[in-house]
């Protein structure tokens, strides 16, 4: 989604092409759907509030529209044997999907013992303890922080 | 009632919610495990209905359950919920983004944030298979006693083919969804 996005609004002379990579970075480290901080961001530079407002609504109205139409079709027609069938297929070719994503993301933000030691232990406590996952971001953040202050000093003395 | 109940619950996931859509799905699936309003396996095809259509991933889950649990109204708030943490935050950051971006406080949360999501990531892969390429949960007393046959053959074929497709051959993911959905659906049926 992101490099149609860039594309787009570099094309459309929104945003400058350093100013786009700015945006990207803080949607991304914001809380919340990428989407949605990028719209709101893109929105708020070309027309301020109401741009904002509309650039939201134009990314969340597609997918609203199309999951309750879809769910609606589904309703209507009712247990059907190739449809789960179906439904199975895609849900295992989503396993492998995911799978492939987590390795490639691993491979680029697993690069110290501290990172690994971090999503370790975060995958242990949410798959084998069932601890909630806003607990395991929330103690991400803080050992971020003091990860962080910790190295910052050493580099300062 | 129940629109006040939808609405909070999706603000906390859109406010919770860091790393993009899969790093939301174990969010989403403790959210509604604990609400008791969605099955594992509803969750699980909710998962397949998000990689299929397009859009935000959170936005496809806020719409699909609310709208299950209380029709159009309820998709709607839930839609709202997940989606105003988001626009809310960026409103008070515009102004200062490039201090943002360079604070040495954001980039340490970031470095330990970026971690956590490999890892939820990972429990969202854990999640989903246990409703599809087994008969439940990989840690438990009825896998010992059925060995194998705990597991489903068709199913776990498509994964490895999946797999391959995408990580070797880098084919586009939504090709691969409609090519497995359409195996799912003649070799899967009638499991």
């Amino acid at each position: 989604m992101i490099p149609q996005l860039q594309q787009i609004v570099v094309d459309k002379k929104w945003l400058e092409e350093d100013e786009m990579i700015d945006c990207i970075a803080i949607s991304q480290a914001l809380p919340g759907i990428i989407a949605i901080n990028a719209a709101t961001y893109i929105g708020m530079k070309v027309r301020g509030f109401r741009g904002a407002l509309s650039a939201t609504l134009g990314v969340i109205l597609p997918s609203f529209v199309i999951i309750i139409a879809v769910v609606t079709l589904l309703d209507s027609i009712g247990e059907n044997t190739y449809i789960q069938g179906a439904f199975i297929g895609i849900k295992a070719a989503v396993c492998g999907l995911i799978l492939v994503t987590v390795v490639r993301m691993g491979k680029k933000i697993l690069r110290s013992a501290f990172a690994w030691i971090l999503a370790v232990l975060a995958f242990i406590a949410i798959v084998g303890f069932g601890i909630n996952a806003i607990w395991a971001i929330l103690a991400g953040a803080i050992a971020g922080i003091v990860y962080n202050a910790s190295k910052l000093k050493e580099v300062d003395e | 009632m129940i629109f006040v109940y939808l609405f909070s619950m999706f603000f906390r996931i859109g406010l919770f919610g860091f790393g993009g859509g899969l790093a939301m799905l174990p969010l989403i699936f403790q959210s509604v495990q604990s609400f008791g309003i969605m099955t594992a396996e509803e969750f699980s095809n909710l998962v397949a209905l998000s990689q299929v259509t397009p859009g935000p991933m959170a936005v496809n889950a806020a719409t699909y359950v609310g709208f299950n649990y209380a029709g159009l109204p309820g998709s709607i708030v839930a839609t709202l919920g997940v989606c105003l943490p988001a626009f809310i935050l960026m409103m008070i950051v515009y102004h200062f983004v490039k201090k943002f971006n360079d604070s040495r406080i954001v980039q340490g949360v970031l470095g330990g944030i970026r971690p956590v999501t490999v890892a939820l990531i990972g429990a969202a892969v854990i999640f989903v298979s246990e409703t599809v390429l087994a008969a439940g949960p990989l840690i438990s007393k009825k896998f010992l006693e059925m060995g194998i046959d705990y597991f489903n053959l068709i199913p776990i074929c498509i994964f490895a083919v999946t797999i391959v497709l995408v990580g070797k051959f880098k084919m586009k993911p939504i090709r691969v969804m409609i090519l497995m959905g359409i195996a799912g659906a003649l070799l899967c049926g009638q499991i």
